[in-house]
C-alpha cells in the first residue's frame, strides 16, 4: 500500500458550510432509518383524526364545524410536540463515539447542534404538512387562503425551531434518551393542553382560564388561527414570535456554554 | 528508533505534566507524566480502568484536564484546543464512524468538514476505501460491517487529511490475528508518512511489534516509561538456556548454576536447563551473572553445547509492575516467582 496520507491541508469548514454538511447528515441518517420519522408521522395524523372525531360533536355540534376551530390548534400542538424529538435524538447521538470524532475535528464547536436543528426543521415541515393534508382532506377550509397556510406554517415552525433549544439543552444535561423524553412530555403536557387548542379558555375556570391566557402556546395558537383565518393582527403575530426570541436568547447559549463543558 | 530523550519542546508530539482528570470519586487520571517524540509510534499501556482512554481524550481536547497541564504539538490543550484539533485526528475506543451511514458517506462528510470540495472529498474517499480494502463495501451501512472493517474504516477516517499526531485507542481490541496484523501494517504505513501515533493497547505483543517508547500506565499513574528495551531491564527477569553435551551432568549442573540470582530448573528436554534472572539486583546485568554461571560450570569440566540469553518479555514486565496480567497473558506464562510487584520504576521522561 503506498501514499495512503496527503499532506495537502485544506481550511477546514466554516461555521455554515460545516453546519450544513451536518444537516445533509441528518438528511443521509433519514434515508438510511426511515423509522425515525414514526413519531413525526404518527403524531399529527393520530391528533388530528382522534380530536376532530371524538370531541367534535361533543364540543361543537358538528365535526365539520369543529375542525374550522381546531385544525390550526392541531397544526402548533403536532408540531410542538415533535420538538421533544430533537433532543432525544442529540441525547443518543451525544452517546456515539462519531461524536467525539466530530467535537476533536478543527470545525465550528456548535456545527454538529445546529446542523442538527436544520434537519429537525425538515422533520417539523413535514408535521405540519401531514396536518394541513389531513385537514383538507377531511372538509378544512382556510379563510386565508395558501397565502395564510403558509405563513401559519412558517409561524409555527419557527417557533418550533426556537422551542427546540429547550429539548436541545435537556439532551445535554440528562443521562439518556428516555429521561430527556419523559422530562419533555412532562413539560409540555400542561402547557399544550392548558391552552386553547382545544376549547375556548371563555369555558374554563377562573384560574385555569388566566394561566391559559398567557400560556405562550395559546398566543401561538391564536395566531395560527387567525394567519389560516386571514384576519391576523400585528399584535397577534408578534407575541409568538417574542416568546420565540426569548427562548433562543435563554436556551442557546446554555445549549453552547453545556456543549463546551461536555 | 529514538533512542534519546529529547530536550527540546518543539521536538515533543506530547508533554503533559502532572495532568489529573477526577470523576467524583475516581482519580481516572492522576498526575500522567509523558514526553512524546515526534515521528514514531508511542504505546501507552495499561490494565482495564488505568485511565488510558481519559488520558487521550484530554489529548484530542474532548475532556479538560483538573490539573496540571498538557502540550500537544506545541499547543496547551486548554488554551489553544482549536490548534490542537488543526492538527490531530482520534480513532476512538468505540468505533467512531457514524453507524447509520455508509462506509462511503462517512468519509464523505468527514472530507467536506475537513474543507475538500464535493469533488475531491469523493476522490479522496475512493482513494482509502481502495487503499484499505473497503471498496466493495463503499455503499454498505457502517453499523453492517464486520467489526475489522469498521475499525479500519474508523481509521481510514481519520487519516482523510494526515494528522501530525494520531490518537488511536485500543485499534485492536477484538479483531482476529489476520485482522490485526493489517492494521499494524496500515498503522506503519502512516507513521512511514510522517504521523506520530499515540496508541493505546491492552497487548503487549501489539505495542513490542507497534511501539518505539512505551508508557506503562496503572491507576491512572505512569508506572514506568522508556524504550522496549530499557523497559525490559527495569524489571521482569531474564532467560537462561543451556544445552548440555551429556544429559548425565545435568543434576550437577543445575546445582552449580542456582545460587542467589539465579533460580534453575530442568526442561523436558534432558539435556536443556532454563534459568531466570532477576534483572534488578546488586550482583550486576543478567549477562555478567550469566557468565560466571557459565564459568562454573566450565571450571568443573561440564561441557555446554550452546547456550541463549533473553531479555525478560513485556509480559513480565507488565505483571511485574502492576501485578496484575495484561489482557492477553494465559495464566500459565506467568512465573510464580515473579508474583509479587516489583517497587513501581519512575523511569518517565
Ligand atoms: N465519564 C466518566 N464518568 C465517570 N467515571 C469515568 C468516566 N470515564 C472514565 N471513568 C473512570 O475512570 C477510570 C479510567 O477510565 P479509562 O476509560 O480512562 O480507562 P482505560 O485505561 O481506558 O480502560 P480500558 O482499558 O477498560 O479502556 C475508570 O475507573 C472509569 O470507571
Ligand atoms: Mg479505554
Amino acid at each position: 500500500m503506498t501514499a495512503i496520507s496527503r499532506h495537502e491541508r485544506p481550511a477546514p469548514a466554516g461555521p455554515v458550510a460545516a453546519s450544513l454538511a451536518f444537516a445533509w447528515r441528518s438528511l443521509l441518517k433519514l434515508k438510511h432509518v426511515p423509522e425515525q420519522l414514526g413519531d413525526v408521522i404518527g403524531i399529527p395524523v393520530v391528533f388530528t383524526l382522534l380530536f376532530t372525531y371524538l370531541f367534535g360533536r361533543a364540543l361543537a355540534g358538528s365535526t365539520h364545524g369543529y375542525l374550522q376551530f381546531l385544525l390550526p390548534g392541531t397544526l402548533a400542538l403536532a408540531v410542538v410536540l415533535v420538538t421533544v424529538y430533537s433532543g432525544v435524538t442529540l441525547n443518543a447521538d451525544l452517546a456515539t463515539g462519531a461524536f467525539d470524532r466530530f467535537r476533536s475535528l478543527p470545525v465550528w464547536r456548535p456545527a454538529p447542534i445546529l446542523g442538527a436543528l436544520i434537519g429537525d426543521i425538515g422533520r417539523y415541515l413535514l408535521a405540519g404538512a401531514i396536518v394541513i393534508g389531513l385537514g383538507l382532506a377531511m372538509g378544512y377550509r382556510p379563510a386565508g387562503g395558501a397565502a395564510g397556510v403558509i405563513a401559519a406554517t412558517a409561524l409555527v415552525v419557527l417557533f418550533a425551531s426556537a422551542l427546540s433549544w429547550a429539548w436541545i439543552t435537556l439532551g445535554l444535561a440528562l443521562r439518556s434518551p428516555s429521561a430527556v423524553m419523559s422530562a419533555g412530555f412532562v413539560i409540555l403536557f400542561p402547557i399544550t393542553f392548558v391552552s386553547n387548542v382545544f376549547t375556548d379558555p371563555a369555558t374554563m375556570p377562573g384560574w385555569l382560564r388566566g394561566v391559559s391566557d398567557a400560556n405562550p402556546m395559546s398566543h401561538l395558537v391564536t395566531a395560527t388561527r387567525a394567519l389560516m383565518a386571514g384576519t391576523a393582527t400585528a399584535p397577534q403575530v408578534l407575541w409568538p414570535l417574542a416568546a420565540a426570541g426569548a427562548l433562543i436568547t435563554v436556551f442557546a447559549p446554555l445549549t453552547v456554554l453545556l456543549y463546551q463543558r461536555k | 528508533m529514538i533512542t534519546a530523550t529529547p530536550s527540546i519542546i518543539g521536538d515533543l508530539a506530547v508533554e503533559t505534566d502532572g495532568l489529573v482528570k477526577t470523576f467524583g470519586a475516581t482519580r481516572a487520571v492522576d498526575g500522567v507524566n509523558l514526553a512524546i517524540p515526534r515521528g514514531s509510534v508511542y504505546g501507552v499501556l495499561g490494565p482495564n480502568g488505568a485511565g488510558k482512554t481519559t488520558t487521550i481524550r484530554i489529548l484530542a481536547t474532548l475532556l479538560r484536564p483538573d490539573g496540571g497541564s498538557a502540550r500537544v504539538l506545541g499547543h496547551d490543550v486548554v488554551r489553544e484546543a482549536a490548534a490542537v484539533r488543526r492538527l490531530v485526528s482520534l480513532t476512538g475506543q468505540f468505533a467512531s464512524v457514524d453507524a447509520d451511514l455508509t462506509a462511503e458517506e462517512n468519509l464523505l462528510l468527514l472530507g467536506r468538514l475537513l474543507g475538500y470540495s464535493r469533488r475531491r472529498a469523493r476522490q479522496r474517499a475512493g482513494e482509502l476505501l481502495a487503499a484499505f480494502g473497503l471498496t466493495s463495501a463503499a455503499r454498505h451501512q457502517a453499523a453492517r460491517l464486520s467489526g475489522g472493517m469498521r475499525r479500519k474504516l474508523d481509521l481510514a477516517a481519520s487519516i482523510i487529511v494526515a494528522p501530525d499526531l494520531l490518537f488511536l485507542d485500543e485499534p485492536t481490541t477484538g479483531l482476529d490475528p489476520g485482522s490485526r496484523g493489517a492494521l499494524w501494517e496500515i498503522v506503519r504505513d502512516i507513521v512511514a508518512d510522517g504521523t506520530t501515533v499515540l496508541l493505546t493497547t491492552q497487548y503487549l505483543d501489539e505495542a513490542d511489534k507497534l511501539a518505539d517508547r512505551i508508557a506503562i500506565i496503572d491507576h491512572g499513574k505512569v508506572i514506568a516509561a522508556g524504550t522496549r528495551g530499557e523497559l525490559k531491564g527495569s524489571a521482569g527477569s531474564a532467560g537462561l538456556r543451556i544445552r548440555l553435551l551429556d544429559p548425565a551432568d545435568r543434576n550437577r549442573a543445575r546445582e552449580l548454576i542456582a545460587d542467589r540470582q539465579i533460580i534453575a530448573s530442568d526442561e523436558p528436554d534432558p539435556a536443556v536447563i532454563s534459568a531466570r534472572i532477576p534483572v534488578q539486583q546488586r550482583a550486576g546485568a543478567p549477562g555478567q551473572i550469566a557468565a560466571r554461571a557459565l564459568a562454573r560450570l566450565a571450571g568443573a569440566g561440564i561441557g555446554v553445547s550452546d547456550f541463549a540469553l533473553g531479555q525478560p518479555s513485556l509480559d513480565e514486565v507488565f505483571l511485574a509492575l502492576t501485578g496484575s496480567h495484561p489482557a492477553q497473558a494465559q495464566p500459565g506464562q506467568a512465573q510464580p516467582g515473579q508474583a509479587e510487584p516489583a517497587p513501581a520504576q519512575e523511569a518517565a521522561r
